[in-house]
C-alpha cells in the first residue's frame, strides 16, 4: 500500500490530519536541501534527529507574532482595522491565528492573552466579558486543533488572566497550554495561588520563571509550544536534537566521549541548523513576502535556532556502566555531575559556533531541552530529565532539575504528579513552585493523578481521547497520538506521584 | 548539645500544618493509644535484639548490648517494626539540633516551616529550646504537633519560640481515655483551655471511631463548646491501616465511612466550631 493511500485509509485520521499529512508526505519528495554523508550516517544511526521538520522547510518552525502591533495598527493583508472593543478584539485574533503558520501548521503562541485584552474586558461586564472570552476559548479548542498552541498570562493578576483560569477550569480543555509567567515581585500570592488550583485541576497553567526568561530575552519573550523560550517578534527557525544516549554508543570512555564523539555529533547538528536557517531565509519565501514579516509582525533578526538535547541521563549512565536507572543520573552524584559536565561543553561548543541569521542573539543558536517525541521509548528520556520510574523524591528532583534549567533559554522543564489531597491544599504547592523558581528552576508544570486532561511530556492531552483513538475513533486534536504513543512507548503518564506526606530519596 | 531519638525527618508534608512543611517525627511516646498508626514510634528500642536476625539486608547489628541500624543497607521492608515486641524501631537517628538543622536546611528554600512530631514532640523539650531558635532565625515558623501531655503553663518557654501548637484530643470522658490512651484526659483538656486563652492553639484534631457514637458525640461537643473560631477544627476518621491487630479487632477493620465522619463535624459547627471539617 503506498503512504498516501494509508493515509487517505486511515479510519482514525480527521479530514485536516489527512491533508496535513499528506503535505508532509509532499514534502519529504524533494531533496535540494542537501547535508554531509556524515550528517546522513548519525541521522540514520539515531545519534541525530530532525523531528520530521521535513526537508524543504516553507516557515521557521515556531513563529511569535508580536499581537501588540496588530491591536496598534491591524493588518493591511488580512484587512482588518484596530480592535475597538472586546468582541472585535477576539475577532481579530481568532482571524490572525488562522494565518501564523508552524511546524505544526497552528499557531504555537497565541499571544499574553490577559495583557492584550484587559483594556477591553475592563469596558464590558464581567458576565459579559467571560461569555465572550468562553467562545474565544471554545473557537480556540475547535480550530487550533493542536495541543502546541500555546497562550502565556502574568507576572501581574488581572481581571482578564481570573476569567481565563475560570473558564480553564470550567471547560476543561487541552487546547490552549497556558503559562503564568511568575515573578515574586510582581505576581501575587493570591493570583499565583489561583493558577496552582487551576493546574491541579486542568494540568495548566504551568510556571515560568519570568526573571530568568527577562534576563536572558528581555521582557518581550514568548513561551510557546511545550514550554519554549523565544523572541516576541521572532521565534525559532528549526530544532534538531542530539539523542545523547546513542552519541555516546561509539565512545569507549567519557574522555573520549567528551573529546571526539560530542564535538563530532554538535558539528552535525550545528550543520544541518547552518543550511536549513540560510534556505529559511534565502530561498523560501516566508521572509520575503508573508505578510507576517511583511508588516512587521515578525522580524528575521529576532528569530533563532534551536540546538535540542535528549537523553542525557542515560548517555551519562551508558558512560558509567550503570544499568539501573535508580542509580544512576540524577540519583547518584557522580552520573548527575558527569551531566554537568557534558552539558557544559555543549553549551560552550554551541556558544562558539557563529549562526547566521540570529543578529538579536550575537550570531548564537540556544540550547534547548526537547521533550521527548512518542517513537522515543524509553531510549532517551526527555532533555535533562531523571527517568520515569526512577524518579527520587520531590526535593531531590527539583534540586537536580534547578542545576540543568539554567542551560536552555529556549525551554525545558519538568513535570510533576501530585495525590488528591493537594486539592485540598494549594498553599502547600505554591512554596514548592516558589522555592525551586527562585532556586534556578526555569518551567514547573504540575497535574493531579485522576485528571482527564494531563501533561504528557510537555503537551496536554485527555486521557478520554486517547481511548478514542484505541477505539479507533477519530480525535479533533492532532496531538492525541503523539500522547497514545508517549504513554505507550515512554510511560508518560506513569511518573511518580508526591504523596501527603514522604520520606527523602537520600 | 542534647540529642534527640528522631524516627524520620519529610521534607515536604501538605499535611502536618498549613503550607508545605518539613516534619520531624521523633522517637517515643507517653501516650499508648490503641488507633495509633505508627505504634512502632511509640517506645523506645529495648534492644532486645529480636529484629537483627530476621533482617533480610543484613542492616541491623548487636554491639555491646545495644541494636545498631545501618541506614546504608537497609531496604525499608519494615520486617523489624512488624516483629517487634516492644511497639519501638530500631531504625531511628540520636540527632542534635545541629544535626537535624543541617538535614532541614535543605528544605527552608521549598516550605513555609517545620512541625514537630512523634511520638510525642514535648517529650524532648530541651532539644526543641535548641533547634527551634535556629529555623525562626532563618524565617520560617515552627509548630508542635503534641498530644497535650505536657503541661505548657508550667514551663511556656517553648511557646516563645514556636509559632504554635496542634493539639489531639482524643477523648474527654475519663473512663473511654483510660481505655483508648491509656491515659487521664485532665492535662490536654488543661492545655485546650490554656491555649486557646493564649492564643497558640492552631488547629485541635478528633479522631472518629466507627460506631462510637457516644464516645464521639462527647468529645466533640466538649471541644466544639470551646474553640469557636478560634482555629481549625479537624475531624480525623479511623483508618486502620497501619493499626496493630489486636488493636484493629477491638476498633474495627474498616475506616470510618466519610458521611459518619461528616456528621460530627456539622454537628461541631452547629456549635459554634466553624473550622470544622473532616479530613
Amino acid at each position: 500500500m503506498s503512504d498516501a493511500l494509508s493515509i487517505i485509509q486511515d479510519p482514525t485520521l480527521t479530514y485536516r490530519q489527512e491533508l496535513v499529512s499528506l503535505a508532509r508526505l509532499g514534502e519529504a519528495q524533494d531533496h535540494t536541501l542537501r547535508y554531509s554523508d556524515a550528517y546522513y550516517a548519525a541521522k540514520k544511526e539515531g545519534a541525530l534527529c530532525d523531528l520530521n521538520e521535513g526537508p524543504m522547510p516553507y516557515r521557521p518552525r515556531y513563529v511569535c507574532p508580536d499581537y501588540r502591533l496588530l491591536f496598534e495598527k491591524g493588518c493591511g493583508f488580512l484587512e482588518l482595522d484596530p480592535p475597538k472593543d472586546l468582541l472585535e478584539a477576539l475577532n481579530v485574533l481568532e482571524i490572525f491565528y488562522c494565518h501564523v503558520p508552524s511546524i505544526t501548521t497552528y499557531p504555537v503562541y497565541l499571544g499574553d492573552l490577559d495583557k492584550l485584552l484587559e483594556p477591553f474586558v475592563l469596558r464590558e461586564d464581567r458576565e459579559f466579558a467571560k461569555k465572550a472570552l468562553r467562545l474565544f476559548l471554545r473557537n480556540i479548542d475547535r480550530v487550533q486543533t493542536d495541543s502546541f498552541v500555546h497562550a502565556d498570562i502574568g507576572p501581574e493578576d488581572s481581571v482578564t488572566g481570573r476569567l481565563l483560569l475560570e473558564l480553564t477550569e470550567e471547560m476543561q480543555l487541552a487546547i490552549p497550554n497556558l503559562t503564568l509567567r511568575y515573578d515574586p515581585e510582581k505576581t501575587s500570592d493570591s493570583f499565583a495561588l489561583a493558577c496552582v488550583r487551576c493546574m491541579l485541576k486542568t494540568a495548566k497553567p504551568s510556571f515560568a520563571n519570568h526573571r530568568m526568561f527577562v534576563r536572558e530575552w528581555g521582557e518581550d519573550y514568548a513561551i510557546a509550544s511545550c514550554y519554549n523560550g523565544l523572541k516576541i517578534a521572532g521565534g525559532g527557525y528549526t530544532l534538531p536534537r542530539m539523542r545523547l544516549y546513542e552519541c555516546s554508543l561509539h565512545s569507549g570512555s567519557v574522555e573520549e566521549f567528551l573529546s571526539r564523539d560530542l564535538p563530532h555529533y554538535v558539528d552535525l547538528q550545528l550543520e544541518y541548523m547552518d543550511k536549513r536557517v540560510r534556505f529559511i531565509v534565502e530561498e523560501s519565501t516566508f521572509f520575503k513576502t508573508n505578510f507576517l514579516s511583511a508588516e512587521g509582525f515578525v522580524k528575521q533578526e529576532n528569530f533563532t535556532g534551536m540546538f535540542g538535547v535528549v537523553g542525557l541521563a542515560e548517555c551519562c549512565n551508558h558512560l558509567l556502566h550503570i544499568s539501573d536507572p535508580k542509580k544512576g543520573f540524577g540519583l547518584n552524584p557522580e552520573a548527575t555531575a558527569l551531566g554537568r559536565r557534558i552539558m557544559d561543553e555543549i553549551d560552550r561548543l554551541v556558544a562558539s559556533h557563529e549562526a547566521p541569521y540570529c543578529e538579536a542573539f550575537g550570531h548564537r543558536y540556544r540550547l534547548h531541552a526537547q521533550v521527548g517525541i512518542d517513537t522515543d521509548g524509553m531510549d532517551d528520556s526527555p532533555g535533562t530529565r531523571i527517568p520515569i520510574g526512577a524518579e527520587p523524591a520531590m526535593l531531590d528532583q527539583l534540586e537536580v532539575n534547578e542545576q540543568f534549567h539554567p542551560y536552555f533559554p529556549t525551554g525545558t522543564g519538568d513535570i510533576f504528579k501530585f495525590e488528591e489531597t493537594y486539592l485540598k491544599t494549594p498553599e502547600a504547592v505554591l512554596p514548592i513552585i516558589k522555592g525551586s523558581l527562585s532556586r534556578g528552576l526555569r518551567y514547573f508544570s504540575g497535574y493531579l493523578e485522576n485528571n482527564d486532561v494531563v501533561r504528557v511530556t510537555g503537551y496536554l492531552v485527555k486521557k478520554s481521547e486517547i481511548e478514542k483513538l484505541r477505539q479507533k475513533k477519530q480525535s479533533l486534536n492532532q496531538v492525541t497520538l503523539f500522547g497514545m504513543g508517549a504513554q505507550d512507548g515512554g510511560h508518560a503518564l506513569d511518573r511518580r506521584v508526591q504523596h501527603h506526606e514522604e520520606s527523602a530519596g537520600k | 548539645m542534647r540529642k534527640a531519638p528522631v524516627n524520620k525527618i519529610i521534607p515536604f508534608s501538605n499535611v502536618d500544618g498549613p503550607g508545605n512543611r518539613t516534619s520531624v517525627f521523633f522517637q517515643g511516646c507517653n501516650f499508648n493509644c490503641r488507633f495509633c498508626h505508627n505504634p512502632e514510634t511509640i517506645r523506645l528500642c529495648a534492644h532486645c535484639g529480636k529484629c537483627v536476625e530476621a533482617c533480610p539486608a543484613g542492616a541491623l547489628a548487636l554491639r555491646n548490648g545495644e541494636v545498631r541500624w545501618d541506614a546504608s543497607r537497609c531496604v525499608q521492608c519494615d520486617t523489624c517494626l512488624k516483629l517487634c515486641p516492644h511497639s519501638a524501631s530500631p531504625r531511628i537517628r540520636w540527632m542534635d539540633a545541629d544535626e537535624v538543622f543541617a538535614e532541614i536546611s535543605r528544605t527552608l528554600p521549598y516550605i513555609g516551616g517545620v512541625t514537630v512530631s512523634g511520638g510525642e514532640c514535648t517529650l524532648q523539650m530541651d532539644f526543641l529550646l535548641e533547634l527551634f531558635p535556629r529555623i525562626r532565625a532563618a524565617g520560617k515558623t515552627c509548630l508542635l504537633d503534641s498530644n497535650g501531655s505536657f503541661d505548657f503553663e508550667s514551663d511556656p518557654r517553648v511557646l516563645d519560640c514556636c509559632d504554635g501548637v496542634m493539639l489531639d484530643v482524643k477523648a474527654v470522658n475519663p473512663e473511654w481515655s483510660r481505655f483508648l490512651l491509656g491515659a487521664d484526659p485532665a492535662p490536654v483538656l488543661k492545655n485546650l483551655d490554656f491555649l486557646l486563652r493564649t492564643n497558640w492553639l492552631q488547629e485541635v484534631r478528633t479522631v472518629i471511631l466507627p460506631g462510637r457514637d457516644a464516645e464521639n458525640e462527647e468529645t466533640v461537643r466538649y471541644v466544639s463548646g470551646r474553640i469557636g473560631n478560634a482555629c481549625d477544627y479537624k475531624i480525623i476518621r479511623y483508618r486502620p491501616f497501619g493499626v496493630r491487630e489486636e488493636q484493629q479487632k477491638l476498633l474495627g477493620e474498616e475506616e470510618t465511612p466519610p458521611e459518619y465522619a461528616e456528621r460530627f463535624a456539622s454537628l461541631a459547627r452547629s456549635l459554634g466550631a466553624e473550622r470544622a471539617f473532616v479530613v
